[in-house]
C-alpha cells in the first residue's frame, strides 16, 4: 500500500504549477522576441500586461511550499524538492521581468523610425528557449545529468552576448553614433543573457534536489 | 566523527535466547553531544540503549557479544561492576517513575546509597536547578513526588539521574508520555544538559530527533528480524541528504 498519498498528490500539484509557470515564461520570451523582431507594440504591451500571471504563479507556488513545510515537516529528498520548487519559482519570476524589460525596450526603440539591427539576439533567445524547455523536462524527470548538460548552453549565450556588444559598439556607436538605440539594444542584449543565467541557477537547484549537493555551474 | 568520543560500540550483538535482537553494531558516541537512535518498532534501538548500561543483564536469557568501550575498557569485562557502571551511565525511562517519596528524597536517594559526603540540601537544589525544575518545586520539596505533573515528574527523574553525576544519560522515549509543552521543556533541558553530560536518546518521534540531536543512528530489522545499523551520521546531514534509500524512505514517512 502506498503511504503519504495526500502528500504525494500535493507534490504533484506543486510540480504541475512549476511546469505551467515555466510555459508562461517561455511564452513571454517568445512574445517579447516577436515584438522585437516585428516591432509590434501590441504584442510588447501584452507581454507587460501578462507578467502579472507569472507573478501570481510565484505567490501561489510559495504558498504551496510554505503549507507543505508547515504541515508535512518534510525531510531529505522531499524537503529538497520543495526548496527547489521555491527557488525555481523565484528564477522564473525574474525571467518574466526580463521579458517585460525587453518589451519596454521595444516600445523605446519604436520612437526611432529606422529599423534596428538585432545581431545575434534572436539566436540568443532561441538558445534560451531551448534551455528552458530542456530544464523543465530535467526538473520533471529529476535528471541531474541533463541539468548539468543544459547549463553548458549558457556559455554559448554568453559568447553571443559579447559578440552583440561588439556589433552594437562598431555598427551603431562608432559608425552612426546612434547612442540612444545602441543603449536600448545593449540593455535587451543584457536581459537575454540573464535568461541563460537564471536557467543555469535552475540547473543548480535541480542537481541539489536530486543529489543533495550544491554545485556551482555559473 | 570529528568530535571526541566517549563510547565505542564494537560488533555489538545482543541475543534474547536464540533470537539475535541486535546484529553487529559498530558506532562511536561523541562526548557532550546528543545522539538519537531512530527506527521502526522492534528494530533493536532500545536493546542497544539498554546494552550501554548493562540493563539487559537483568533480563533472563540475554547474551551480549562484542564490546562497548567506556573509559578505556569493555563494560562487559567481568571485573566491571554493573551497579557502579549504572552510576556513571544513568537512565531515564519512557514513563516518569519517581519513587513514591518526597521530591527531595527522590534526589538524595542515589547520593545516600553512594555514601555521598556533601551537603544534601545543596545537592537537591543544584540537581533540580540543572533539571529546570527548581523554580516550580522549591516551596514543596517535602511533598510527595507523585503529586507533580507528568512533565515535572520526568524532569524530577532527570534531576535524580544527574544527582549522582553520571557521564552519560540514556533516555528511552523520555517525552512520549508527555504533552507537547512538557515535551519541549524536556527537549530544551536536554540541550542544556549536554554541556555537562553526554545524552543518548531513543525516540519514535523523528521530528524530535531532528530537532534536538547532533548525531542520528537509524536502525532497521533484516530478514531475520535482527536489528542492524543502516546509517549513522550528523543529524543535519542525515535529515537533508541521507545516503541510504531505506533511511530516506523511513524519515520521509514512506514506511515504518
Amino acid at each position: 500500500m502506498e503511504i503519504r498519498t495526500d502528500f504525494n498528490d500535493r507534490m504533484s500539484k506543486l510540480n504541475n504549477e512549476i511546469v505551467k509557470m515555466g510555459v508562461l515564461v517561455e511564452e513571454a520570451l517568445d512574445k517579447a522576441m516577436d515584438s522585437l523582431i516585428n516591432m509590434d507594440l501590441d504584442i510588447a504591451r501584452k507581454v507587460i500586461d501578462e507578467d502579472q500571471k507569472i507573478n501570481d504563479f510565484e505567490i501561489s507556488i510559495e504558498d504551496r511550499c510554505i503549507v507543505l513545510i508547515a504541515r508535512e515537516q518534510p525531510v531529505a529528498g522531499d524537503l529538497r524538492r520543495i526548496i527547489t520548487a521555491l527557488k525555481i519559482s523565484t528564477q522564473f519570476e525574474r525571467m518574466g521581468d526580463h521579458a517585460v524589460h525587453i518589451a519596454k525596450g521595444v516600445i523605446r526603440l519604436d520612437k526611432d523610425p529606422k529599423p534596428s539591427p538585432l545581431f545575434g539576439m534572436p539566436l540568443m533567445a532561441q538558445k534560451a528557449k531551448s534551455m528552458l524547455r530542456r530544464v523543465l523536462t530535467a526538473y520533471i524527470d529529476r535528471n541531474a545529468e541533463e541539468a548539468m548538460s543544459v547549463s553548458q548552453v549558457d556559455h554559448e549565450i554568453d559568447s553571443l552576448h559579447d559578440e552583440v556588444i561588439n556589433d552594437v559598439f562598431n555598427e551603431l556607436m562608432i559608425t552612426v553614433s546612434d547612442h540612444h538605440k545602441a543603449i536600448t539594444l545593449l540593455f535587451i542584449n543584457r536581459f537575454l543573457e540573464r535568461f541563460g543565467d537564471h536557467i543555469t541557477n535552475i540547473c543548480e537547484w535541480i542537481i541539489y534536489s536530486v543529489t543533495g549537493e550544491h554545485k556551482e555551474l555559473g | 566523527m570529528e568530535d571526541k568520543n566517549i563510547l565505542n560500540l564494537k560488533n555489538l550483538n545482543v541475543y534474547y535466547g536464540d533470537f539475535r535482537a541486535v546484529k553487529d553494531i559498530n558506532l562511536d558516541i561523541p562526548k557532550n553531544k546528543i545522539t538519537a537512535f531512530i527506527g521502526p518498532s522492534g528494530c533493536g534501538k532500545s536493546t542497544v540503549l539498554r546494552a550501554i548500561n548493562r540493563m539487559n543483564d537483568l533480563v533472563d536469557g540475554t547474551k551480549t557479544e562484542g564490546e562497548i568501550i567506556f573509559q578505556n575498557r569493555n563494560i562487559y569485562n567481568p571485573e566491571v561492576d554493573a551497579v557502579s557502571l549504572r552510576k556513571q551511565i544513568g537512565m531515564v525511562f519512557q514513563k516518569p517513575n519517581p519513587f513514591p517519596k518526597s521530591i527531595s528524597e527522590n534526589i538524595t536517594w542515589g547520593a545516600k546509597i553512594n555514601s555521598y559526603k556533601g551537603n544534601m540540601e545543596e545537592l537537591v537544589e543544584e540537581s533540580l536547578k540543572e533539571a529546570a525544575l527548581w523554580d516550580e518545586v522549591k516551596d514543596k520539596l517535602n511533598e510527595n513526588a507523585l503529586r507533580l505533573s507528568g512533565g515535572q515528574q520526568q524532569r524530577l527523574c532527570i534531576a535524580r539521574a544527574i544527582a549522582v553525576k553520571p557521564e552519560i544519560i540514556l533516555m528511552d522515549e523520555p517525552a512520549s508520555a508527555l504533552d507537547p509543552i512538557a515535551t519541549l521543556k524536556i527537549e530544551d533541558l536536554m540541550k542544556t544538559l549536554c554541556m555537562d553530560f553526554t545524552i543518548i536518546i531513543v525516540t519514535h518521534n523523528m521530528q524530535q530527533a531532528s530537532r534536538i540531536s547532533d548525531y542520528t543512528a537509524f536502525m532497521m530489522t533484516d530478514d531475520k528480524r535482527s536489528g542492524n545499523l543502516v546509517e549513522y551520521g550528523k543529524t543535519s546531514e542525515l535529515f537533508i541528504r541521507p545516503k541510504n534509500k531505506q533511511t530516506e524512505d523511513y524519515i520521509s514517512g514512506r514506511f515504518g
